[in-house]
């Protein structure tokens, strides 16, 4: 058999991150690089790139069997507003969904907010008559010559892309059909998505700004992903190419154009998936993934391996990440919740003298003050420095100098002095206040969520991550942190474990009291063909596992509950049985989240979801104990601010390389490699897993460091 | 490097600034709870909810940052009362105490309040409260057309509704006899429950990480240092006394709001002699409500940033005359108090205008345009349709344009002061039996100026299937519109009128017939500083966008547009000229 080869490459908007991975288990080998993003052409530094790391690798080109792509190119696009322009053909009456919203402000106190701008300006919404109603039933027909006479208007306002999103066209699409079918010919150079394709669900202002999006990247997602494919052939890359999507799956180049919404965050997802492989192997039940970069933490709740994932999504946020301040996206998406908070981020003093960290951020450029290039204000890793927790001489692997007298500078003007505080006192603040916004983001997030915080181990991954991990694990209660080894590359990784996955959803409104099984199993089997289209083509025969919920709540509530539909036989049916079993998986579903489940209410389903998808190939998985054969050598000391206690304690220091496995590290200690630092504080003892995992436990655990 | 006592020093500072920051994120969770769980649009939808911890006096440590100022500001005043009938030293484990007392909480019956006490080591640490707006309270309804409380449906005094865990039976019988959508709302109670629950388990998680026993320190460090750095703001602005007077349209007569605001070292006094005697109709404000919104303008403008406790509203005090319509007192109507209560920061921006620099915004369309249906065979008369009249109870909110910033447009369509969002047409179609027919911007309703006022928006709607149904107005600012600043026009007044043209009055029920549409055009924002000097660009965006037509660019931003679109320089220039002399 042919030896597989898979290589996965992540631009994001610094570097691109590459990995080659071949074998399988514990032969398994893993070569991966990083280099500059280019962001003219985006495909030049991934040729060069692959070049590269192939032949560090010893791979010919020829060999890869398998290459799986993500970018953040539809998400910057978005930020940056740069994608074509577009125009959105909509209901009589209703041109303005996009700019009306839901008529809130998302903060209530600042007078002076902007909204945000829709991605179609008003004068190219252009109203339709026609009218479908809540049933699928046709009031008003499709007006054709309304239909046609906008021709001339698109054309001549140049219109790359159209969106056509009608009224209630979630249960009828046949008047966006139509449309398209009359226009497509005569706009042969313009794209056009459907939001009864792109996002078939109730609620207007959701589902037509998310097919505005995928028009709006379409076009040139489009170009470049044709670019990427021609290069790649050049190169000798023919194998079939896979694109990451947001929600943790991997699609085809096919499905990718014609849906290019759904790469939105593509990159973290890949992040996730990562932390999901890792729980997976280790065997861990409930997780919690925490990514920390220059600029924001990313954390994402993991249950049985298989990360949160949700249908509604905020992207291009232009206020303090603030929810609201973005333009909503119904796709599957792993949930995520994105704080300002990461090396870059700036410490100051409130109208209140209270410290306050982000989400305003330094970047890489001026960067922190101790970067010594003219960033005078003190950041998260200003305050890192002075704590002890970074080594100036040895940042990023030596690569750069750290000047600590520009950080003890920064501290003290910003906050030492205002406050009367020394400047370790300061900077101690500054370490406490942005674990601090980390642990409460993630404990709104994860009642949001309907899900419990503590009791969960944390992955750390990215730059920052492992400096502050121990301290927010003690915030949330957490006993165990897990930091993999080459966590620099932790998306590339991820995208070399995600299934060929596809997720399709359908709006259908069911009482279980009155539960039409027939039309529920047409459903059901309609979503399957839809599935199976999309992912049959990138399976390659391997066995594909289905996935059913149903999201329900009590009859008059606003927010539903996913449930699996409880049904686990070959060709699952809806019949008489299933109001009752549905009906106590719900209510057991809710009480678990919130407690005080109600006694004699119905219940309804909203929507459906089917999931599809490769299955995780389990001769992966192995789960070897660690044995502790004793403590690691230190290879000197460095005198560091403990962050719980304030003191000021001689700590020993580890290179990681240089450990062993099964060996353990008590805390506190500081273990460095290449791009970060792992701080254990007093609280945690590590221990080296034989996958090369750190693995931090709660010193009142037992030694055995293997998760049970 | 540090010495010990220096670190500790710092610690114990910035152990109070993460326990600040910790409860802040506690009632967030808690008002998170009440959107998942939570039955009526308005809680779970439109957000119309505030929840908040408070100390063992009732003073209001923080609040959520989930919810509307009414609420919040309101419940800040409320919980006090509960101390008051069941002090802290009676109060057990398990028990969650109601009220929906106007006077005492939020104005009207809709509202319940409910409050928990939190206890740890068998003391009580601290209470936690939310106040929410349930779909139905019985009597009229939510609607201005009482003439006395008592109208509008039950009033449920300050009761234990669960006692040691147990819940009142006869407390929740008495609820599911007296509402329509009994189910809803008492589905709703327990939510309100849950939240609280949620609330006091993290607060007892936060006390015992940082192993401590009570948060009574905690509260005087936060509502010390609020009140101070409220202060501290106040402190920039000239002392003096600042008038404003605002008219509006009241439920059959003009409604007077005279406002004299006092800037002095000690605080800000506003104080409603002169403002119209209470209606005789269900729109008027108990002083909690009165406080609230006036609270809401006053530090929206000036300490926006400083988070909403007992300490940072304390430097606010407030009085109006017993009986005016700012201080109704009991037995007059209140259901529809949010009409005028929402005008309230507009009157104050008319006082702080006069000593903030730079300005501040101007008037907004403010009262929500909530579309509240009745339908059924016992309100319209079945002979004039031919079809089955469905039974159903609606309300769909709706906003107006906001006051145009000094430096940037009015929002249109959107909520203010109020903090509730709308509703998905799809989604109130998918539940009540009508049809929106239009739901768009309204053009040339935002107010001229510098700086333009948001627009307003058209809504029309019918039954489904042409049957008849009845509106229960309860709209503003249909005869006196939101007024301009330092030169800014007025946005556009409301309209409610039938799709067949008649015009309907803005308060009260009303019959909409079958195959009729009812037609509201909602209020625009004013605008600020003079229109001739918009930008004439802007102006010719605005044109191509259709929110000013070509006819008002002209009469009111002195701007000439060419055959292209774009302004006409020499012509605009010169009927500037001619208009500004």
């Amino acid at each position: 058999m042919r030896r597989e080869v898979r290589l996965a490459i992540d631009i994001g908007g610094t570097f691109t991150d590459l990995a080659v991975e071949t074998g399988h288990g514990p032969d398994r080998t893993t070569t991966t690089a990083k280099t500059l993003t280019t962001h003219d052409a985006p495909e030049r530094g991934v040729i060069e790139g692959i070049a590269g790391l192939l032949r560090r690798a010893g791979i010919e080109t020829s060999d890869v069997t398998m290459m799986i792509y993500g970018t953040t190119l539809a998400t910057n696009l978005l930020i940056e507003r740069k994608g074509a322009r577009t125009a959105l053909i909509t209901t009589q009456g209703f041109r303005d969904t996009l700019e009306i919203r839901n008529e809130s402000r998302y903060e209530q106190y600042d007078l002076d907010i902007d909204l945000p701008e829709p991605l179609v300006p008003r004068w190219l919404r252009l109203p339709v008559a026609e009218r479908t109603n809540v049933h699928g039933e046709v009031l008003v027909p499709l007006n054709e010559g309304d239909l046609l006479g906008t021709v001339d208007l698109l054309r001549s306002a140049e219109v790359e892309s159209l969106a056509i999103g009608f009224l209630h066209s979630y249960i009828n699409g046949s008047h966006e059909q139509r449309a398209r079918d009359l226009l497509a010919p005569l706009l042969p150079d313009v794209e056009i998505s459907l939001s009864s394709e792109v996002s078939p669900e109730m609620r207007e202002y959701e589902r037509i700004s998310t097919t505005c999006a995928n028009a709006y990247v379409q076009p040139l997602i489009g170009q470049h992903l044709t670019r990427l494919e021609s290069e790649l052939h050049r190169t000798g890359l023919r194998c079939p190419l896979f694109l990451m999507l947001s929600g943790g799956g991997i699609t085809t180049l096919d499905t990718a154009r014609r849906f290019p919404v759904r790469l939105v965050e593509s990159g973290p997802a890949g992040g996730a998936i990562y932390a999901s492989y890792i729980a997976q192997q280790l065997g861990l039940e409930r997780v919690v993934s925490y990514d920390m970069g220059g600029t924001t933490a990313k954390l994402c709740l993991i249950n049985d391996g298989t990360p949160h994932t949700s249908r509604n999504f905020e992207v291009a946020r232009i206020y303090r990440f603030m929810k609201g301040s973005g333009l909503p996206l119904r796709i599957p998406v792993i949930e995520m919740v994105e704080i300002g908070a990461g090396g870059g981020s700036i410490a100051h003093v409130d109208a209140l003298g209270r410290i306050a960290v982000g989400p305003e951020s330094a970047g890489s450029d001026p960067g922190p003050a101790c970067y010594d290039q003219g960033g005078t204000r003190p950041t998260v890793t200003d305050a890192d420095t002075l704590l002890g927790y970074i080594d100036p001489d040895n940042f990023a692997g030596g690569s750069m100098k750290l000047d600590r007298s520009r950080a003890e500078a920064a501290m003290s003007d910003a906050l030492g002095s205002p406050l009367g505080l020394d400047t370790i006192g300061a900077a101690l603040g500054v370490f406490e206040m942005v674990d601090e916004n980390m642990s409460n983001a993630a404990r709104v997030h994860s009642i949001e969520s309907g899900e419990v915080i503590a009791d969960r181990t944390l992955i750390a991954f990215g730059g920052a991550a492992p400096l502050h991990a121990a301290r927010l694990a003690e915030k949330l209660g957490i006993d165990r942190v897990v930091v993999p080894p080459g966590a620099g590359v932790g998306s590339a990784l991820g995208f070399l474990r995600a299934p060929v996955a596809y997720e399709v959803t359908r709006s259908f409104r069911q009482r279980l009291s009155d539960l039409d099984a027939e039309s529920c199993n047409r459903l059901l089997d309609e979503m399957r063909v839809e599935a199976r289209s999309v992912v049959e083509p990138g399976a390659a025969g391997r066995q594909l596992v289905e996935s059913r919920l149903a999201y329900m709540r009590y009859v008059g509530q606003g927010h539903e509950v996913g449930v699996e539909l409880p049904i686990r036989i070959e060709a699952p049916r809806i019949d008489d049985s299933s109001p009752g079993a549905l009906g106590k998986a719900f209510q057991a579903e809710y009480d678990r989240l919130y407690e005080r489940s109600i006694p004699d209410l119905d219940v309804e389903i909203l929507s459906w979801v089917v999931v599809l998808g490769t299955e995780i190939d389990l001769a992966e998985q192995y789960l070897p104990n660690i044995e502790s054969e004793g403590p690691a050598d230190p290879v000197g000391t460095r005198l560091i601010t403990e962050s719980g206690t304030g003191r000021s304690v001689e700590v020993p220091v580890y290179e990681r390389e240089g450990l062993e496995v099964n060996q353990s590290v008590p805390g506190p200690a500081i273990v460095v490699e290449t791009n970060t630092a792992t701080v254990i504080s007093s609280r945690y003892a590590a221990d080296v897993h034989p996958n090369g995992h750190l693995i931090l436990r709660a010193q009142d655990l037992t030694e055995d460091g293997a998760p049970s | 490097m540090t010495h010990p006592t220096e670190a500790s020093v710092a610690l114990v500072q910035i152990r109070r600034h993460v326990m600040w920051n910790r409860i802040i994120a506690v009632v967030e969770e808690q008002a998170q709870t009440l959107v998942r769980t939570a039955f009526s649009t308005s809680v779970r939808e439109a957000g119309d909810l505030a929840a908040a911890v408070f100390d063992r006096d009732g003073r209001m440590i923080a609040q959520s940052v989930t919810g509307t100022p009414g609420h919040i500001n309101s419940l800040a005043a409320a919980v006090v009362h509960f101390v008051d009938a069941h002090p802290i030293e009676t109060m057990e484990p398990g028990d969650v105490f109601i009220t929906n007392d106007p006077w005492l909480t939020s104005g009207h019956q809709h509202d319940l309040t409910l409050t928990t006490p939190v206890f740890h080591k068998d003391q009580v640490v601290a209470l936690v409260a939310n106040t929410c707006h349930v779909v139905d309270i019985g009597g009229r309804g939510f609607t201005p057309d009482g003439r006395q409380v008592y109208e509008e449906g039950l009033n449920i005094p300050i009761l234990h509704l669960f006692h040691r865990g147990e819940a009142n039976a006869t407390l929740f019988d008495i609820v599911r006899m007296n509402v329509r959508e009994s189910s809803q709302v008492i589905g709703d109670i327990y939510s309100f429950a849950a939240a609280n629950d949620v609330a006091a388990q993290r607060l007892i998680a936060m006390m015992v990480e940082f192993d401590v026993d009570d948060i009574d320190d905690l509260a005087d460090f936060v509502i010390d240092s609020s009140r101070r750095a409220t202060l501290d703001r106040i402190r920039q602005l000239p002392e003096g006394v600042f008038r404003n007077e605002l008219t509006m349209d009241g439920y059959d007569q003009p409604v007077t709001l005279m406002a004299a605001l006092t800037v002095s070292e000690d605080g800000i006094h506003v104080d409603y002699g002169g403002t119209s005697p209470a209606s005789s109709h269900g729109i008027n404000v108990v002083l909690n409500y009165t406080k609230a919104y006036t609270s809401y303008g006053i530090k929206a403008v000036v300490a926006p940033d400083i988070p909403n406790n007992h300490g940072s509203l304390e430097p606010f005090t407030f009085s109006a005359p017993e009986g005016c319509i700012l201080n109704a007192q009991r037995p007059f109507a209140v259901a529809a108090r949010h009409i005028i209560g929402h005008l309230l920061p507009d009157t104050i921006f008319g006082c702080l205008a006069q000593i903030i620099d730079g300005g501040v915004q101007a008037e907004s369309s403010a009262s929500l345009w909530n579309i509240q249906l009745r339908s059924g065979t016992s309100v319209s008369t079945s002979s004039d349709y031919e079809g089955q009249i469905p039974e159903f109870e609606m309300i769909h909110f709706n906003s107006g344009g906001t006051g145009a910033r000094p430096a940037k447009d009015g929002l249109s369509a959107t909520g203010f002061p109020s903090g509730v969002k709308g509703v998905p047409v799809e989604a109130t179609e998918s539940v009540v039996p009508v049809v929106f027919w239009r739901k768009e911007l309204r053009s040339d309703s935002g107010g001229a100026g510098r700086t333009r006022g948001g627009l307003g928006q058209i809504i029309e709607l019918s039954g489904a299937g042409g049957a008849p149904f009845d509106v229960l107005a309860m709209f503003e600012r249909v005869d006196n519109a939101p007024k301009g600043r330092e030169g800014g026009r007025s946005g556009a007044t409301g309209t409610v009128a039938l799709g067949s043209g008649t015009q309907l009055r803005s308060k009260g029920q009303q019959p909409v017939p079958p195959h009729e549409t009812l037609v509201l055009g909602l209020p625009g924002g004013g605008g600020f500083g003079s229109p001739l000097e918009r930008p004439p660009l802007l102006v010719a965006e605005d044109i191509r966008d259709g929110r000013v037509s070509i006819d008002a660019a002209r009469i009111d931003y002195g701007v000439v547009i060419d055959e292209t679109g774009r302004p006409d320089e020499s012509a605009t220039a010169e009927l500037r000229r001619s208009m500004s002399t």
